[in-house]
């Protein structure tokens, strides 16, 4: 039997456009028509002001790194040492993910350090969106 | 809540603490009820309200053969205790109960009859966190510590010290965990289970319980114990997911809870003899004294690095040791209440002399909720 591989997440109605988007190659946020707050994870209405009028919209996919641990017990699917972050995106929302094409070492991994966004498909329903330094 | 009208009569920890293989979670409660009905000569026919988490007051209830009027069963992490106490004491102020049981066991190291822990990959947790590679709160609570410590230039030897101190108050208790001394170069030695936290900044795993009784001050002078008053309470929640906090210096819930608490005791700082701040983990205790006011923002740190919490101190901090070195089930709440309690009735093993006031600070998952609660033993 092979290995089990990390812990995938099961969409549900109110998320399926985020995971739709990330198979697409779009980080999906959403925002409030009325209030403009950017919000996430989803849901269909703003936890700002409470309207149901939100409108779903791709992000830039540009964030920076907010905080991290670097984790060094065995999960599986993963090889420790592995940093599990937290982004802070352009349009404000943090999220947890992964940093990737980056040493997994507090010397590599500065805080405030510009990152952007890559999708890492894990199969035909789930891709995942993880965060790499921005080149150039 | 006007104050002083609701009091701890009865107050005991499962007679064991630690590896108890032998005793099943729900008998871990049973334990530490019937130690705390002994300790203030109640029977389960005496108990009218029952509030509790990790077993349902269902289970409790039924188990203790108990019939209630009133019940609990908030269950938002290791302050649920706390919040169980704020809730009896509002029902026993609006004549809803009489007499309140507050249980809880965990058999966290052993694992007898306890549910597996799980997060449904459905949840909000289970599509946003989980596919990151977390493994249950050492991997998650420490997430905001770095982003603390760069923002006020923090030093992993300040946060280190947070451990040592809490082992100086340990050696001072015959039924902690962990009693021999630590140095700084300990816990920066010690196994890194998630940088930057290391070993000796995480919690214990162990197994017990405790449970304690409430009822109102009146009634309490009829007791055989010292009444322990409850002067203030406080809670809130925040968020079930660590990275969707609003800020990774603070904790919303903390700045909710024990503000209310301190404002509904009408005290000030300067009145407190003693403070519990749940400590799972080497910066709770950081963010509590700044989200409660003890000190300005970003001065935790250098505060109990350079001992003002620490025995002989003024403002003692975790006197039993603490989740780090006292003992850690799971939801560690009810042990920081039980040690405010005995701080009160003047009978804990690192006694604070003439403590008139002690201030109980609760978390509930990683950052998720809080509950405060202020003590005293001043008569009404």
């Amino acid at each position: 039997m092979p290995e089990p591989g990390r812990a995938l997440p099961q969409p549900t109605p109110e998320t399926q456009h985020f995971w739709d988007g990330t198979k697409a190659g779009e980080l999906r946020l959403q925002r409030c028509d009325d209030c403009r707050h950017v919000y996430f994870p989803p849901r269909p209405f703003c936890p700002k002001c409470g309207t149901r009028k939100v409108s779903v919209f791709a992000a830039s996919g540009k964030a920076i790194l907010d905080s991290y641990v670097i984790h060094h017990r065995k999960v599986p699917g993963f090889e420790p040492p592995y940093a599990i972050a937290v982004v802070k995106l352009d349009e404000g929302p943090r999220m947890m993910t992964n940093i990737v094409e980056c040493p997994q070492t507090p010397e590599a991994l500065q805080l405030d350090m510009p990152l952007e966004v890559v999708f890492a498909q894990q199969n035909d329903a789930i891709t995942l969106p993880f965060f790499r330094p921005t080149r150039g | 809540m006007p104050h002083n009208t609701v009091a701890v009569v009865g107050a005991a920890e499962t007679t064991k603490l630690g590896v108890i293989p032998d005793m099943s979670q729900i008998q871990l409660h049973a334990d530490a009820a019937l130690n705390a009905m002994a300790d203030c000569g109640l029977k389960p026919k005496d108990i009218d309200g029952v509030a509790t988490a990790g077993e349902t007051p269902v289970q409790i209830a039924h188990y203790l053969g108990i019939t209630p009027t009133w019940v609990d069963g908030t269950a938002v992490g290791g302050c649920s205790f706390m919040i169980h106490v704020r809730h009896a004491a509002a029902a026993i102020e609006a004549g809803l109960a009489k007499t309140i049981l507050v249980t809880h066991g965990e058999s966290g190291r052993s694992r007898v009859g306890n549910p597996p822990r799980s997060v449904p990959p459905s949840s909000l947790n289970g599509q946003f966190e989980q596919p990151f590679g977390p493994m249950g709160p050492p991997s998650l609570f420490p997430i905001p510590v770095l982003r603390y410590m760069k923002t006020y230039g923090v030093t992993h030897e300040q946060i280190a010290m947070v451990s040592v101190v809490q082992r100086e108050w340990a050696a001072k208790n015959p039924r902690a965990t962990f009693r021999d001394p630590i140095t700084v170069e300990d816990v920066l030695n010690s196994r890194m289970i998630a940088y930057p936290f290391r070993l000796l900044q995480c919690c214990l795993v162990t197994d017990g319980g405790g449970a304690l009784i409430l009822t109102s001050a009146e009634r309490a002078k009829d007791f055989p114990t010292k009444p322990v008053y409850i002067l203030g309470t406080g809670e809130s929640v925040e968020t079930p997911m660590v990275s969707q906090m609003e800020s990774f210096t603070s904790s919303r819930a903390f700045s909710v809870a024990g503000p209310t608490a301190f404002r509904e005791a009408g005290i000030k700082h300067s009145d407190v003899d003693h403070l519990m701040i749940y400590d799972a983990f080497a910066h709770l205790p950081l963010f509590g004294l700044e989200d409660l006011g003890f000190v300005p923002r970003g001065e935790a740190g250098r505060f109990i690095a350079e001992r003002n919490t620490a025995p002989g101190s003024k403002l003692p901090l975790n006197t039993n040791g603490g989740g780090l070195s006292y003992m850690h089930s799971g939801m560690y709440g009810m042990y920081a209440l039980q040690e405010s309690v005995r701080q009160m009735r003047g009978t804990a093993p690192a006694q604070i002399p003439a403590a008139k006031v002690s201030v109980c600070h609760g978390v509930g998952g990683m950052f998720a909720a809080s509950g405060t609660i202020i003590f005293s033993n001043q008569k009404p």
